[in-house]
């Protein structure tokens, strides 16, 4: 497999082909922040801030550093006023679901995001798809997925499958930023298998 | 069918039709059935069978010929006599007169609403003399269901020249050369798309129809899929011989089952002719095409999101690259376009490159069919050439605002296109000047706008639309459209902020910029197009609590002028609220405290009087006093 070469930040950068341009900046250490990425699961571009600024053809372009593949002589800005400004507007959007998620907070800070610029809504899902990924591609499970589109998706738990697995299983639990995604749990186990095992990881 | 067999065929379809005879074509449209072509045709049918007419006297129902506002259509050849709004109880004359007599029937006939000059034939009609129905134009003349009637037009001698006289290669070349770009909204050269796909190292490839029409007002794909499925079939033919694909898939939308029917038509009966399937006329070549059916998510007319439904899987767009071109319907390289975009394909490939670029402007060549609605006296179908000016198709093709009204703006290119205002009427219509406008074309709808449209509300309806069909997926789009539909609400209800300003800039950068795919990127523009042109509006809305076009519920108020008023009770009894006060001879009063603004009485209030005012922004002016609301006027006349 060849080298791929290419700037990022001002170094220069090699990686394997077919890597993503964010896994080639954080193989050198550089940072670039993510919700929906996860290591052992496909890329899923959701959330979008991990976008970078890409110079193609003497233009400069914003792309998803998660799903866009590292190719020879890119040049790559990971931070810049207008990737910083709509970080942080993406940040504000998020908060406005969950305010007091340790990883927004943290986020928050970086970027400058005001967690009461839009009205809060009901809601503390961010929608990273993490738990409904993780759930389909390393277990097979499916226990938990997407249900309706747009402003009205959200993650639900299949009773049937979630009764059965997730009892001993709950690996998704940790992964999700808000801890939503523990309480739609408790409500399907409330609702449709509360004599299950009562026992909580 | 072997190639000899079809232009045998052909020859014999075409001799045996006299041009010159007498033949009855109705308008079968969408548009028209629902303005009761259906009976007219069975009105026609019943009196042709009843005097034993059908031996000299052709008839023919076909798919939508464009000019909507006015079906049913019927038009008696070879005069070209066009008929409008024409009902059973016509049918009768129709006979009696036209065709036997030859007898224009003048009640029937366009009347054009300033000269009040009448049209006899179609192409006398402005709105459809100034078009040019290249793509379109073989609706009128086809029954959509007759392999007879598309052959006798010329049919698939653009696939037997494909075929049998040109490589792969050179197909491919002449539609780059054409330079035909993407009709379905992104405008992307397909001949380049095409290249792509042929040259994609893969045993397996595809190529697919995108009729998944979903922008509101927008129907041309459907039309042309409802008027003429064999050219699509024909142009999807041609393009999987250029690609090496040896399927086809047509995805349709659930909404479209005049479409789908005659679409399964077509198929069947070119798959029992030879036209589809292995061996097609002989050439050697193999291809069959499938249909699949949508279930009505908006985001499924975006590439990535179709094939990915077309696959099974819920309709969610993926990043590009890598392009459906490259990696698309189970991960072979595919070749998407629109409907019209293979519409076009026999034309380009039958007349040659040449001829077809020699129309349209520099960067954008050929026609492109745009459906005409909105505050428009001819509202329907029209195909233009590239670069023809806006005013032209609002004005002569259209006919104008109706009602007296002034123009405000159009809308262009679909939920996520913009709004043009009256200054910029004069830009020709293309791909990179409707783009330049703040717009774009999108698939070709082009909604009109009068005085009484209140842009901020556009913005906001076009804002909800897209906030309902976001799939949901990514951030910007999702929480962005959601936010901004919030703010763009507020401001409709006079609750909005300066500062409202700046975020709306900032949610519209933030989707346009980091938004997974076009539906988001593009998301912003209604909102965009609209500050852009019409800021002045918005800032009237916030500062004063002021709706100028008087649209917005919220920000408007109803009162009764005293002069004004006969006492008539009309208002009084309609009003849902009850918020009028009054009797007999006495003045009424609307209790602005009850008021929902709903605007009934506004409505009914007789026009000889016209005692109802509608403002916004101002004061209502006190009501006068009770012992002043005696009708002394009508006692004064009497």
């Amino acid at each position: 497999m060849s080298e791929i070469r290419m700037q990022i930040d001002g170094n220069e950068v090699r990686a394997k082909e077919g890597r993503t341009v964010l896994e080639a900046a954080r193989g050198v250490g550089i940072s670039i922040p993510t919700l929906c990425h996860h290591d052992e699961l496909q890329p899923y571009g959701g959330c979008r801030l991990c976008i970078v600024e890409v110079e193609i053809h003497g233009g400069k372009t914003i792309v998803a550093s998660c799903v866009h593949q590292a190719e020879d002589d890119l040049v790559i800005s990971t931070r810049s006023d207008k990737i910083d400004r709509i970080r942080r507007s993406i940040l504000e959007l998020l908060l406005a679901h969950a305010p007091d998620s340790p990883t927004l907070q943290e986020l928050a800070q970086e970027y400058g995001a005001d967690k009461n610029k839009f009205e809060q809504e009901a809601s503390f899902c961010v929608h990273c798809g993490l738990c409904v990924r993780y759930c389909a591609e390393i277990k097979e499970k499916h226990a938990v997925g997407f249900i309706d589109r747009g402003i009205r998706k959200e993650i639900s738990f299949l009773p049937e499958i979630a009764a059965a697995e997730c009892n001993d299983c709950k690996e998704c639990f940790p992964l999700c930023p808000t801890s939503y995604l523990q309480a739609a749990f408790v409500l399907v186990e409330s609702l449709a298998f509360p004599r299950g095992k009562a026992t909580r990881a | 069918m072997t190639r000899e067999e079809l232009e045998k065929l052909r020859q014999r379809i075409v001799s045996e039709r006299d041009p010159d005879a007498p033949c009855i074509t109705v308008c079968a449209g969408t548009g028209c059935l629902a303005s009761g072509a259906r009976k007219v045709i069975a009105a026609f049918d019943q009196k042709i069978d009843a005097q034993g007419l059908e031996v000299d006297l052709g008839f023919r129902s076909t798919g939508c010929h464009g000019f909507c506002e006015k079906g049913p259509i019927v038009i008696i050849d070879p005069e070209e006599i066009c008929y409008l709004q024409v009902t059973p109880d016509d049918i009768p004359e129709i006979i009696e007169k036209t065709i036997k007599e030859k007898e224009v029937i003048e009640r029937l006939l366009y009347v054009d609403q300033n000269t009040g000059e009448k049209a006899v034939h179609e192409s006398d009609i402005p709105f459809y003399r100034h078009q040019e129905r290249m793509v379109f134009g073989a609706n009128r003349r086809i029954d959509p269901k007759s392999f007879e009637d598309y052959l006798a037009i010329g049919g698939y001698e653009a696939l037997v020249k494909a075929l049998f006289e040109m490589t792969p290669e050179q197909v491919v070349s002449e539609v780059k050369n054409a330079n035909l770009r993407g009709r379905g909204g992104g405008g992307f050269p397909a001949g380049v798309k095409w290249e792509i796909a042929r040259n994609a190292p893969s045993e397996t490839k595809y190529v697919v129809v995108n009729c998944d029409e979903g922008d509101p007002g927008a129907y041309m794909d459907r039309s042309l899929m409802e008027g003429n499925p064999y050219g699509v079939l024909e142009g999807l033919t041609i393009g999987a011989y250029a690609i090496g694909a040896h399927e086809g898939y047509v995805y349709i939308r659930q909404e479209y089952p005049l479409a789908l029917e005659n679409l399964t038509s077509a198929i069947e009966d070119a798959e029992n002719r030879g036209l589809l399937g292995t061996d097609i006329l002989g050439s050697g070549f193999n291809f069959q095409v499938r249909v699949h059916r949508g279930a009505g998510a908006f985001v499924c007319g975006e590439e990535t999101a179709l094939l990915i439904s077309l696959e099974g899987e819920v309709g969610e767009p993926r990043p590009r690259p890598p392009y459906p071109a490259e990696k698309g319907l189970w991960g072979k390289p595919t070749n998407i376009n629109n409907v019209e975009t293979w519409a076009n394909i026999p034309l380009i490939i039958h007349r040659g490159s040449a001829a077809f670029a020699s129309i349209g402007t520099e960067g954008s060549k050929g026609t492109k069919i745009f459906s005409l609605v909105g505050k428009i006296a001819n509202t329907g179908l029209v195909e233009v050439p590239m670069g023809i000016s806006l005013r032209d198709v609002v004005y002569k093709i259209g006919g104008g605002i109706p009602g007296g009204k002034k123009f405000k703006a159009v809308q262009t290119g679909g939920p996520s296109g913009g709004c043009i205002p009256e200054e910029r009427l004069d830009l020709e219509v293309d791909f990179d000047e409707l783009t330049k406008a703040g717009s774009m074309m999108g698939s070709g709808g082009m909604i009109v706008m009068d005085e009484e449209t209140c842009m901020v509300d556009v913005a906001r309806y076009f804002i909800d639309f897209l906030t309902d069909e976001s799939c949901g997926k990514c951030v910007p789009c999702r929480e962005g459209l959601r936010q901004m539909h919030r703010i763009l609400s507020k401001i409709t209800e006079g609750r909005g902020e300066e500062s409202d300003f700046e975020i709306l800039e900032e949610l519209a950068e933030t989707a346009r910029e980091a938004s997974l795919c076009a539906l988001g990127k593009t998301a912003p523009n209604p909102f965009l197009s609209t500050f852009r042109y019409f800021r002045e509006e918005y800032e009237a809305h916030i500062r004063e609590k002021k709706c100028p076009a008087l649209s917005c519920r919220k920000l408007v108020s109803y009162y009764i002028e005293p002069e004004k008023c006969k006492a008539c009770l009309i208002c009084l009894k309609e009003c849902p609220a009850g918020a009028i006060d009054g009797a007999k001879k006495t003045i009424h009063i609307i209790d602005q405290e009850k008021c929902d603004a709903c605007g009934i009485c506004f409505e009914v209030c007789p026009s000889r009087f016209e005692a109802v005012m509608k403002i916004s922004g101002e004061p209502v002016p006190p009501p006068i006093p009770e012992d002043q609301r005696v009708v002394i006027r009508k006692i004064k006349q009497q």
